[in-house]
This record gives structure tokens, sequence and C-alpha cells, in this order.
């Protein structure tokens, strides 16, 4: 971070200059003059919570695929698929047992069972051959899409949120004063900040388990180079089968949770594969917070898009990566190797 | 090596070569013959829904073989190249959207069209030079999502969810070119007239180089080529068969509207040249061909066997992964291993290839 300041000493000023300017709009209440030109506060809140939730939702996408990219050069393009199954699955459960909290853990473990079949039957046979896997994977997610919308039917689905995060939650953050002054607090769906929270909270963990234990070391040797880690007398399939497990797993997770707050109907898989493709273009492959970041980038770019212009919203998330494809080709926080 | 090169030219150019005519394989005449005359045999459904089909989906794929076959990238944007052509035609042209559509006569809407989707696919191409490998898979995927999402959501040029309906092709020369054997005949003379361009650039210089820069961009550049350079013309010529062949199926469907370049197309248009093998010119053609046939005939073929006629793509999607599970080639990997097999001998084992056979001929 120092690092970084004392080299772009431009660039850091402008980015605290942008943090300041968004805290500033966050937290004071707004003058008149700006109501008039961009509209009301709470429209504005709004728009950046949604997108820093909508951020936290393709997190939990993104940081699977950039994991198993990273570590293992796998190009999984049903990875989406894993989204729209572990959706379903979730779906499913929490209708049968009536709880929305058992849905996690099991489709973590059923998709992430199926990961790891994936990892152990399709991609070790053809490790290396990035084009091969490609078209693999490609060929799965034809059949997967198929077979769900065979058992699922083409209707939407919207899983329910448990009782005691239905309704809104009040944020200390203020909305808007009235002329009696009144102060009035923003409200906010609580399975949101949920869902914001439990975002938060994994991608702390994976950064921990990345970092702090010795798996993570593995891990993370085994991204820089993956023939000295296996030289060095460690099993590398077995990591690749945790991680893989692990990211599928995640995907799953992220398809109760897209499930919950949005909805789940065919199609779904390409959106949330080509969300996980954008974010870590922008972010930089393989790189767990250049991960975080671009999901951040294109939730808040999506939803303020949507917001304040409403046609071309998902131009503003191509342009921004086009715009990072020219002037950094390796993402914003990847390494160029 | 070397000097087998040479020895090849010397050969090539010292032999008595008859007229020109004479080199032309056989099963080229016999193919050609069976085209030429297939309206003959083949009823109205054949000629423009089977073989229209095919060769329009033949020569948007074969620009992605040339991309990916004699460039070394695999582009999915070529089926978005061929909508951006569709759709000028469409504005520029006339359609039953009349208030978007300009109405200019076919002189000068086709060739717009052609130029426009050749400025996009260049801008695409310089986009995705910058990566390489699986990058550039995923790069051209996504921008081509955006182009399908930004045709949706525009009204004011693109006309949106519904895009554009009644865009037939010209009265030229008193004949209804929608009629089946017409166009039986359009498409075919483009396909064609694509192959044969595809060959030819592929043996100019600039072929040549761009095939060296798939095999080693470094060298190439160390030798003083301009490898981006190669690669972003590769793209933008590539862009000019799409573009062809998106201003014929813009003309065989009579519409266009964003699914024409959606997700499930675009892929479609990698699954066609990979199950016809991305090595050769022909090998789209075929994928081409298989697919079409799959894509009409797996629902009777469904409901026959008992099964809903709606799982054609199960059907598609298990040929696919089975087939690059093991023919990463497509079917004319799998012919070339067959004939390979057919022509090893069962008590030595080893089979005798053809560049050996070459070599040693010419050396003695």
């Amino acid at each position: 971070m120092r690092g970084f300041a004392s080299r772009h000493p431009i660039w850091s000023l402008i980015i605290a200059l942008a943090v300041a300017v968004l805290l500033w709009l966050i937290f004071t209440p707004w003058p008149p003059g700006l109501v008039e030109a961009i509209g009301r506060k709470r429209i504005f809140l709004n728009a950046i919570f949604g997108g820093i939730t909508l951020g936290a939702l393709y997190f939990l996408v993104a940081s699977g695929f950039t994991l198993i990219f990273g570590l293992m050069r796998n190009v999984n393009l049903a990875h989406g698929s894993l989204y729209l199954l572990g959706g379903y699955l979730g779906f499913e459960v929490s209708e049968r047992t009536g709880s929305w909290l058992l849905a996690f853990p099991v489709v973590f473990i059923l998709v992430g069972l199926l990961g790891m079949l994936l990892q152990h039957q399709v991609f070790r046979r053809m490790e290396g051959e990035e084009l091969r896997q490609t078209m693999v994977t490609i060929g799965l997610s034809v059949l997967i899409a198929d077979i769900l919308l065979w058992i699922w039917g083409g209707q939407s689905y919207t899983i329910l949120s448990p009782d005691f995060l239905s309704g809104p939650a009040e944020l200390p953050i203020i909305s808007t004063v009235r002329s009696n002054g009144d102060i009035i607090y923003l409200k906010y769906p609580a399975v949101r900040i949920a869902i914001l929270i439990a975002a938060i909270v994994i991608g702390f963990a994976m950064w921990l388990v990345l970092n702090r234990t010795s798996l993570g070391m593995l891990i993370r040797a085994g991204v820089d180079d993956r023939e000295m880690l296996g030289a060095s007398g460690i099993r590398t399939q077995y990591v690749f089968l945790i991680v893989f497990a692990f990211g599928a797993g995640l995907a799953g997770m992220a398809g109760i949770v897209g499930g919950t707050f949005q909805s789940l109907s065919p199609g779904e898989d390409t959106r949330f594969l080509l969300a996980s493709l954008v974010v870590v273009i922008v972010g930089g492959m393989g790189s767990i917070p250049g991960a975080a970041l671009g999901a951040l980038i294109i939730g808040l770019s999506e939803t303020l898009g949507l917001v304040y212009a409403p046609t071309y919203s998902v131009v503003f998330t191509f342009l921004i990566m086009a715009a990072v494809l020219a002037f950094r080709p390796q993402g914003l926080l990847g390494q160029t190797r | 090596m070397a000097l087998v090169d040479r020895a090849s030219v010397s050969a090539a150019q010292s032999s008595p070569s008859g007229i020109w005519i004479d080199k032309v394989p056989t099963y080229y005449w016999v193919i050609g013959l069976i085209m030429l005359f297939m309206p003959v045999i083949a009823n109205d459904f054949w000629l423009f829904q089977v073989f229209g089909w095919t060769f329009i989906l033949g020569m948007i794929a074969l620009s992605l073989m040339f991309l990916a076959g004699y460039g070394g990238m695999v582009s999915l944007i070529q089926m978005s190249v061929a909508a951006v052509g569709g759709y000028m035609v469409a504005i520029f042209g006339t359609s039953g959207i009349t208030d978007l559509s300009l109405g200019l006569p076919w002189w000068l809407y086709v060739p717009i069209a052609i130029i426009v989707a050749m400025i996009f696919g260049t801008i695409v191409g310089a986009l995705a030079v910058r990566t390489e490998g699986i990058y550039t898979i995923m790069i051209t995927l996504a921008i081509a999502a955006a182009f399908f999402y930004f045709a949706r959501q525009n009204y004011h040029i693109f006309n949106g969810y519904t895009g554009f309906n009644l865009v037939v092709p010209p009265q030229l020369f008193g004949v209804d070119w929608r009629q089946p054997m017409p166009f039986y005949y359009l498409t075919l003379a483009f396909a064609l007239l694509s192959y044969f361009v595809v060959v030819y650039v592929s043996r100019t210089p600039f072929g040549l180089a761009l095939q060296g820069v798939r095999d080693n961009p470094r060298r190439m550049a160390a030798l003083g080529f301009n490898v981006t350079a190669h690669r972003v013309l590769a793209y933008t010529f590539a862009s000019v068969i799409a573009a062809v062949g998106g201003i014929l199926l813009v003309w065989q469907n009579a519409q266009i509207s964003p699914g024409t370049a959606g997700i499930p197309a675009v892929i479609d248009i990698l699954v066609i040249a990979v199950i016809g093998g991305i090595r050769k010119p022909i090998g789209p053609f075929i994928g081409a061909f298989i697919y079409v046939l799959l894509r009409t005939f797996s629902p009777d073929v469904l409901t026959a066997f008992g099964m809903s006629g709606e799982r054609f793509k199960t059907l598609i999607g298990l040929g696919f992964l089975v087939l690059v599970f093991f023919s990463p080639d497509g079917v004319l990997g799998l012919w070339e291993r067959w004939q390979n097999r057919r022509k090893r001998d069962p008590l030595m084992g080893s089979g005798e290839t053809p560049g050996d056979r070459d070599v040693g001929g010419r050396n003695v």
C-alpha cells in the first residue's frame, strides 16, 4: 500500500479524493442544489448499497473461478452452470425442509462433490490444454443447462428468505432531513445486509486461509510454480481437488444467495459466467483481492448505470473492461507472468 | 529440412505442368458437380433450409477457423460481427420498421454493411490481440455478450428486443433471390468464394506470416514482422467473411433480432467450427452440415425414440462433448486418424505417415 502511494503519487491522490467525495456523499445530508442536479439522496444510496450487495454476490461467484484458474490454469466455463445448479438445489432443500440456512451446507457439499468429479474426471485428463478445456466445459455447460431446463422448467424461482432476515433494517446513515428537523435514516432489506456481511466474512476467511495456514501456503506455492510444488513432494492433485471442490461449492452457495435476492431461471448461468469473466478480467486473473475489487466495481457500475442511465448500464460494464484491457491488460491487481 | 523444402519447390517448378485444370483433384470435381446439380435431386426445404443454412453458418464458422487455425486466436466475436453486418443491411436498406430503415439502394447498403462490420471486427480484434490463448476467448465472449445486451437495450438504432423484420434481398436481374433455388446458388457461390479466398490468403505472404506468428510470435517479431498488425489484419479479413455470412443470414431469415447474436448462437459457431475441425478451411462447412442436420432432424429422431423433441440441445451438447473429449480436431481429425490406422502395418505396428514418404521420395 505504501509502496503504491510512493510510486504513483498522482493516482493515490485521485483515488483518495474519489473515496473522500464518496464518503461525503454517503454520510452528509445533501444540499438542495445537489438534489436538483442528480436526484434524491435515497435513490443514490440505494443504488450504492445495491451495487455493493451485487458486488458481494459477484465476488462469491468469481472468487471460486479465479482461484481455480489461478492455481490450476483450469478454464472452467461451466462455472455459471454450477451457480445455477446450486441455486436450484438450494431452492429444493429450503422448500422441503423449510430451513434456509440448512440449504447452504447441503448445496456446498453436493456442488463441491460435483466439482471434485469434474476435476478428477475431466480436467486432470487435459492438464495444460486450455483450448480443449474450454471446449469441453462449454459442451458441459450446454448439457447441464439443458438438463436443468428439463428438470426445473423455464419458469423463474425465488428462494424465500427466513423470517429473521425478512423486512428492512435501519442503517445509521442519514437519508433525508425533513423540513421540521426530523432525521430519517436509510432503510435497507436485512437479507441483503446479511449477504454483504457473509461475503465479507467469506472473503476474509479465504484471505486468512490463503495467507496464514499451511494449506494456503501450498495453494500459493502452486499458483507461483506448480511443477516445483509437485517436485518437492506435495501431492498436487489432492490440493487441486480441494481447491476445485471449494470453488465449485462457493459457486453453488452463491446460487442460493442469488436465488434469494434475485431469481433463478434458465439463462442466469451464462449471465453469472459472464459476470465472473468480466470481474476477473477487470480485477486480474488468479487474484482474490482482485476479484473483490473487480466485483465491487462491476456491481457498482451496473446498479449506478441502471439508476442514472438505464438504457446503457451494460455498456458501462463493457467500457470499464475495455479500458482496463487497453491500459492494464493483466487486470487491476493481476501480476504479469 | 531446409534442403527438402528447396528440393520440393524446384521439383514443383521444373515439372512440366499441363493446364491448371489437370491439377484439381478428382474429389473436387465430384463434390463440385454434386453441389452444382443439387437442385435436381433435393427439394425446396433441403435447398433453402438445410443447404442454405449450412453454407451461411459454414462461412461464419470459416471466419473463426481462419483466426483460430491460421492465427491461433479463438475468437467468439464472429457471430456478433455477422450480426452487425445483418443489422446494417436492415438499417441502411429496407425493412418492416420504416422509421429506422434508411432505404438506400442495394449497391450502397451492402458495401456499407460490410465496411461497418469490418470496422467493428477490427476494433474488437485490436482489443483482443492484447491478450493470448484463453484470455482471448473470455474477452471476445464478454464483448459478444455486451453487443447482445446493447442491441437489446438500444431502441434508436437497433430497435431493441424486436429487431427488424421483412429484410429481403434485392430483386436483382429480375430474380427473387429468396426463392429456394436462387438462394441456394447465391449462398453456394459466396461459400465457395470465401472458401477459396481463405485457401488463397493462407498461401500469400500475409497468410504465411500469420501462421508464423501463430507458431512463434517472438521469433517472428525478432525477424522484423509486426506481430500485432498481422493479428489485427487477420481479424479484419475474417470480419469481411463473417459479415457476408451475416448479410446472407438476415436475408434467409428475413429478420434480425438481438437473439441472432445471443450467447447460445455465439457458442454454436464455436461448436460448429470445432465439430468440423479447426485446422482446415473445409472443416467449418462439414461442421455446419452436421449441426444443421442435428438441429433440423433431431427432434424427429428423439420423438421416434419416445423422448421429448425439445431435448435436441442435450443431444448436441453430448455429441460435442464426446467429440472434443476424444478428438480435439473434430470430424476431420477422426477421419485422419482412421486413415492413419488403416495405413498401419499390422505386423510392424508403426504407420507410414505421408510426410515420411515425401521426404524419402524426394531425397532419392
